[in-house]
């Protein structure tokens, strides 16, 4: 596979090196000139130095070939987001991710037809709602372009649902259970399954259905 | 008008005398200097991605958008943002890359490229003058 990563901080070194390690063919563009110079100590040939917005700079990299994959992870959003649009619109680049650093700038990315985005801080802000479930359903992965979560929801001692049968459960369109974790151990729900207090059921939900799904398993 | 820096802050001007009912955007207060003391339009403090701040300028009732702050990058997304989410007819955005303003421009934003200009100015000029001053032997 090749490969064009926009930037070369923290994200980009550190995806770079692991991309070679597993044997891809990389290209990594930085445009500081002291972090350009480190990388290209250690890592060679494959870091260019350039602006990754400049048209030039991507062809220099090889985005007319197109590359399968471009990362667009400098620190900056516009600049991502007019990296991943020269790429997708302009050379038809197969598959561009975006990192988005201020995640009030992911709507504009979505806007503009950049589904696939990495914020680190809804990351960070997903993994702190696990800790703190208080609202019941926690969101642990978002597929933006299907429009649906996978979400995660802990059966109360006094939820509707605790003692029934998956089969019996009457869920909102657009939800299907997924799994069940309890003891230490998953298992994939199965219409005879008995949902118990304690229980950590997975699901796959559409954005609309939610707040209907965890009316369904949690009570209102 | 999103960006008032000497190019932004002229054209607010220039509109404003000729009737139009203008509202500037920046992030640094000192920008509001350079509408000078007469300014009677609008001005909000704050940048440009922040739908918040466009909302604050009325970019929901807007006719027209200029945007011009001193990032091609930013200027290259808020236009976007205007024309797609905002529907405003009118957008022109300021890209000083002649390979992005190109770039851009063919996909139905309306660029404008002073680079592009000066170059074109500056070739015009010495070709003009090329005629008229000594002829190579």
């Amino acid at each position: 596979m090749y490969v064009i990563v926009a930037g070369g901080g923290k994200v980009g070194a550190n995806v770079t090196r692991t991309l070679l390690e597993l044997g891809h063919e990389v290209t990594l563009i930085e445009q500081r000139p002291g972090r350009f110079a480190r990388l290209e100590e250690e890592l060679g040939p494959v870091v260019l130095r350039g602006d990754a917005t400049e048209i030039s700079t991507l062809e220099r990299a090889g985005i007319a070939r197109p590359p399968d994959l471009l990362l667009a992870v400098t620190g900056d959003d516009e600049d991502n987001l007019v990296i991943s649009q020269l790429g997708k619109e302009g050379y038809g680049v197969p598959k561009a991710i975006a990192r988005v650093n201020d995640p009030r700038n992911q709507q504009h990315f979505e806007l503009l037809g950049i589904t696939q985005t990495v914020c680190a801080t809804t990351s960070i802000l997903g993994l702190v709602e696990h800790e703190v479930p208080e609202h019941g359903l926690v969101r642990l992965l978002e597929l933006q372009r299907e429009g649906l979560q996978i979400v995660e929801v802990q059966i109360e001692k006094y939820a509707p649902v605790a003692g029934a049968r998956a089969g019996g459960v009457s869920l909102p369109k657009g939800a299907r259970l997924i799994s069940v974790f309890r003891h230490g151990r998953s298992e994939l729900v199965e219409p005879q399954t008995v949902l118990r207090p304690g229980d950590q059921v997975l699901a796959i939900v559409s954005a609309e259905s939610a707040p209907a799904l965890r009316r369904a398993l949690l009570g209102s | 008008m999103i960006g008032c820096g000497r190019v932004g802050s002229a054209v607010a001007k220039a509109l404003a005398a000729e009737g139009w009912d203008v509202t500037a955007v920046d992030e640094s207060a000192d920008a509001l200097q350079r509408l000078g003391p007469g300014w009677r339009g609008g001005f909000v403090l704050g940048h440009g991605m922040d739908t918040t701040v466009l909302e604050r300028a009325g970019v929901a009732e807007a006719d027209a958008a200029v945007v011009s702050t001193d990032g091609d990058n930013t200027n290259i997304v808020i236009g976007q943002v205007l024309q797609r989410r905002y529907g405003i007819g009118t957008v022109v955005v300021r890209v000083l890359d002649p390979a992005r303003a190109r770039f851009y421009g063919e996909r139905g934003l309306s660029t404008v490229c002073p680079t592009q200009t000066a170059i074109s100015v500056l070739l015009d000029t010495v070709r003009a003058g090329a005629g008229t001053a000594r002829t190579p032997a």
